[in-house]
């Protein structure tokens, strides 16, 4: 049993338990979000750092919790295809967001 | 239980063969889902650059309602959980709570759209539609993409749900389910993404 599903996503070892720890900790996460901005009980600077730090946080426990992504063996290959793919993710909005705009001051 | 599937497997070298035909399936989806991701990097690359550009029209500060979106966030964030609850329910061959699992779920996933599309009528009846600004049309691509994902993702639940009350709980129904549960945890990542950036950077 464990044999054959701890290879598949989603399904592999679940629980109940698993799933309301991560609603649990996504839902703080979500709280801390909307508290940075709604509350402004920080400056705007520490706001956007915040907020990403609570994002990236939110997408661990997702991939974690829910997708149930791991270091074992049989997720190797999900894992590498998710970090080629974050790396392209970051090429194409960095370097976009860099670029444009950087536009004027290099067309000089 | 464990002996059950075991004495299967053992008998039956097709069942096996199976198994790793899944495994293969679940793979494959998850590139799809990753090349659905360098779409929706494209979308937050479009709306980071064009997203800023109000052209004299109404910010995000003047358009976004922060309790109402946190509402339409728990929506999905519930319906993930579900989901979760229901595929555990599936582990331990419990018909009829994977389908109550899926019909909460469905209804979630609805009320998410429900409230999306609410908003988006209220910014077009208010004159603020895409046309309007650089803004508007990346905030309209983006959220609307997601949004369309969510749609085509309770018609599969739909699908799902009628396939689980005719045909039971087969292997191929648990091949399916459990790539609609990907895509649909899927669709919650993202959306954590599309709330961070365009809805409470842009109120900051």
């Amino acid at each position: 049993m464990n044999q054959t599903h701890n290879q598949n996503m989603g399904a592999g070892h679940i629980t109940n338990k698993g799933y309301i720890t991560g609603f649990v900790l996504a839902l703080l996460l979500t709280i801390i979000s909307f508290g940075l901005v709604m509350t402004h009980i920080v400056s705007r600077q520490f706001a956007v750092i915040g907020l990403f730090v609570a994002a990236v946080a939110q997408m661990l426990v997702h991939l974690h919790y829910f997708l149930h992504l791991d270091r074992s063996s049989a997720q190797k290959w999900n894992v590498l295809a998710l970090a080629f793919t974050a790396l392209l993710l970051f090429i194409f909005v960095a370097g976009t967001v860099w670029v444009l705009y950087t536009l004027n001051s290099r067309m000089m | 239980m464990n002996t059950e599937v075991t004495n299967i497997n053992a008998n039956n070298t097709v069942e096996l063969e199976h198994g790793h035909g899944a495994e293969l399936k679940t793979f494959g989806f998850w590139i799809y889902l990753m090349s659905d991701l360098v779409l929706f990097s494209a979308l937050f690359a479009t709306f980071a650059v064009i997203g800023y550009n109000y052209a004299g029209g109404p910010g995000p500060k003047q358009l976004f309602d922060l309790p109402y979106l946190f509402t339409e966030t728990m929506f999905l964030l519930f319906s993930s959980v579900t989901f979760g609850l229901t595929m555990v329910a599936m582990n331990g061959n419990a018909k009829k709570r994977v389908i109550t699992g899926l019909v909460i779920t469905f209804l979630l996933g609805l009320g998410f759209i429900f409230m999306e599309l609410h908003e988006f009528y209220g910014l077009i009846a208010a004159g603020h539609g895409p046309s309007r600004s650089g803004f508007l049309s990346a905030f309209f691509t983006l959220v609307g993409t997601h949004g369309t994902h969510v749609f085509f993702g309770l018609i599969w639940i739909i699908v799902m749900i009628s396939q689980v009350v005719k045909k039971g709980l087969t292997d191929g129904v648990r091949s399916r389910m459990m790539r609609l549960s990907m895509f649909w945890h899927f669709l919650d990542l993202v959306w954590i993404g599309v709330f961070t950036v365009v809805y409470l950077l842009g109120v900051l």
